[in-house]
């Protein structure tokens, strides 16, 4: 659990975004599946599961776009947290 | 740290020595009277209150409620949100919603005024406007915890209002953001982080949530100084934690030991004495170890982490070889898919998907596609909740697979031997829907 403090500067690079799901918000609409085939795939229930790690430049546009269309506003753009490791398993950090 | 409303000499108290008990020292109620008299005056009212949080930095403290936090580092970023207003809250999270703990209950019942100390104390240090101390509603705290207020009261002992608050039975209500959402008026029920309640967590105030043993440190670390605190425990891990031993032991309750004290030294403690195969720590989102091969492992949080468990709420369930490890974990695999919430789609479905998994590997015959399900469901739910409740989960069957990977052969070749039809060790509270 980390508890750093959520007002981080502006990030300076685009390795620092990353994809995050508010899971109570979401509702398996998957808009951002079919936007983001590369990054946000499908669970055995239709839940978005995204591939870890911060995302590639190229695919930054697309990925404002999905976040403006998921229709239950549950898709959300972050700036990566300063040393998770590059392959950190997890996509969200739940509060324990 | 000085004091200003002390009634004994506060140079006359001894801080409890190295062997002696810190946080339940009778086992019976200790009046206020007989707490002043043992621990001395509350350090209230100090010249600086906010020195205490680098004492409590100092003294490397860390969360009793489960996730193990630093908890200078928690009291520092609610002082801060809090710093130029005065509005913060306090929340002292008794719910205690672990099946097989008790630690908290018996700290709360016998030293009721170590934890009020820590509440008044942390309050002051942080600025805190008001206090909500909460615990089940079922029982007999909430009427013993007036009583102990209304002490502090005829004694003019003048602190910030301490609200004791009933909270609903359940698995999620203990978790920080339901508790917040309680105190709000809502439902039990977890929200997304950010915001975390130490910016905006009751009202939208600056929230410090902490254990009630956390708050019970805190009181003896502001007397006694985190020199006092680190003189037991280890330098990775100090300090003492109160543990619930439970399941094949001849001696089951709470108690208090020095952190990273070994497994089977706590275990010989509570009178292990017939032979037992596993354990579970940490609580019903812990981890099965097996023993005896973990008798050497450290009871800390670093130390338990290190063999793949946690310490978590301090639940040390020992599991005797006439049990079968299999069904203990379907079991409590079923009651923690029964108290989801249900808000989040990843454990919505993926926690009956796992207790059904487990339900087959338990007490049906399992063949390699169930295992690997159960495997997979695991992987999806892990960190996909908004709160830890799937990653609890996750990790119990994970840890059950391994530890019991001989049954699994066993149910996989000829299904579920009679063990399974054994009397349940680990508790499963009534399910009341
Ligand atoms: C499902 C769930 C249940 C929890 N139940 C409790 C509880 O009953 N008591 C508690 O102190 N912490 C509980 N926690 C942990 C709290 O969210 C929080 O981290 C803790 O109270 C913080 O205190 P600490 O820093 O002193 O550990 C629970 C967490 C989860 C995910
Ligand atoms: S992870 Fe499960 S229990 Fe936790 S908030 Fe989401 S649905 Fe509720």
């Amino acid at each position: 659990m980390s508890h750093e403090p959520e007002d981080r500067p502006v990030p300076q690079s685009p390795r620092d975004l990353e994809l995050r799901v508010n899971p109570i918000a979401c509702d398996a609409h998957g808009v951002c599946i079919e936007l983001l085939p590369e990054l946000i795939v499908a669970d055995p229930w239709g839940y978005p599961l995204i591939r870890p790690g911060p995302v590639p430049l190229r695919l930054q546009a697309l990925a404002r776009r999905a976040v403006a269309d998921c229709p239950t506003l549950a898709l959300l753009l972050a700036e990566r947290p300063a040393g998770r490791p590059e392959a950190a398993r997890r996509q969200v950090r739940p509060n324990r | 740290m000085t004091t200003q409303n002390a009634r004994p000499t506060a140079s006359a108290i001894q801080p409890p020595g190295p062997g002696d008990l810190r946080l339940i020292v009778r086992d019976q109620p200790m009046s206020l009277a007989a707490h002043v008299a043992h621990y001395g005056p509350v350090p209230l009212h100090a010249a600086r209150p906010s020195a205490l949080i680098a004492e409590v930095e100092r003294a490397g403290l860390t969360g009793r409620g489960g996730a193990a936090f630093p908890t200078g580092r928690k009291l520092r970023a609610v002082a801060t949100a809090n710093s130029g207003r005065s509005t913060a809250v306090v929340v002292a999270n008794g719910s205690e919603s672990e099946p097989a703990s008790s630690k908290d209950a018996v700290l709360l019942t016998r030293s009721p005024h170590l934890v009020l100390d820590g509440v008044a104390l942390a309050a002051e240090a942080i600025g805190a406007a008001r206090a909500y101390l909460c615990v089940a509603a079922r029982g007999s705290l909430v009427q013993s915890l007036a009583d102990a207020l209304a002490e502090r009261d005829r004694a003019r002992l003048a602190h910030v209002p301490i609200e004791v608050i009933g909270g609903p039975d359940g698995y999620l209500p203990g978790q920080e953001t339901a508790l917040v959402s309680v105190l709000n008026g809502g439902r039990p029920m977890p929200s997304f982080v950010p915001p975390r309640p130490s910016d905006k967590g009751v009202r939208r105030q600056p929230t410090l949530v902490l254990n009630v043993e956390t708050l019970a440190q805190v009181a003896l670390i502001a007397r006694y100084g985190a020199a006092w605190f680190r003189s037991v425990g280890s330098d990775a891990s100090p300090g003492s934690a109160l543990v619930t031993v439970s399941g094949g032991v001849g001696r089951p309750g709470v108690r208090e030991i020095p952190l990273g004290t070994p497994l089977g030294e706590v275990l010989r403690r509570s009178g292990l004495s017939s032979p037992a195969q596993a354990v579970l720590t940490g609580g019903y989102f812990g981890a099965w170890l097996p023993l005896p091969a973990a008798f050497g492992v450290p009871v800390s949080a670093p130390g338990l982490r290190a063999a793949g468990a946690s310490l978590g709420a301090g639940v040390l369930a020992v599991l005797p070889d006439t049990a079968c490890g299999l069904a203990e974990t379907a079991r409590v695999t079923g009651y923690l898919a029964s108290q989801s919430a249900g808000q989040c789609g990843p454990c919505r479905n993926g926690m009956p998907a796992l207790a059904e998994a487990m339900n087959w590997i338990a007490f049906g015959q399992p063949d390699t596609d169930v295992i690997r399900w159960a495997r997979q469901v695991t992987e999806l739910i892990t960190g996909r909740g908004a709160c830890h409740l799937p990653d609890g989960a996750a990790g119990l069957v994970t840890t059950a697979l391994a530890v019991f990977s001989a049954e699994l052969r066993a149910h996989a070749r000829a299904g579920p031997c009679e063990r399974t039809r054994r009397p349940a060790v680990l508790p499963i509270p009534q399910l009341s829907s």
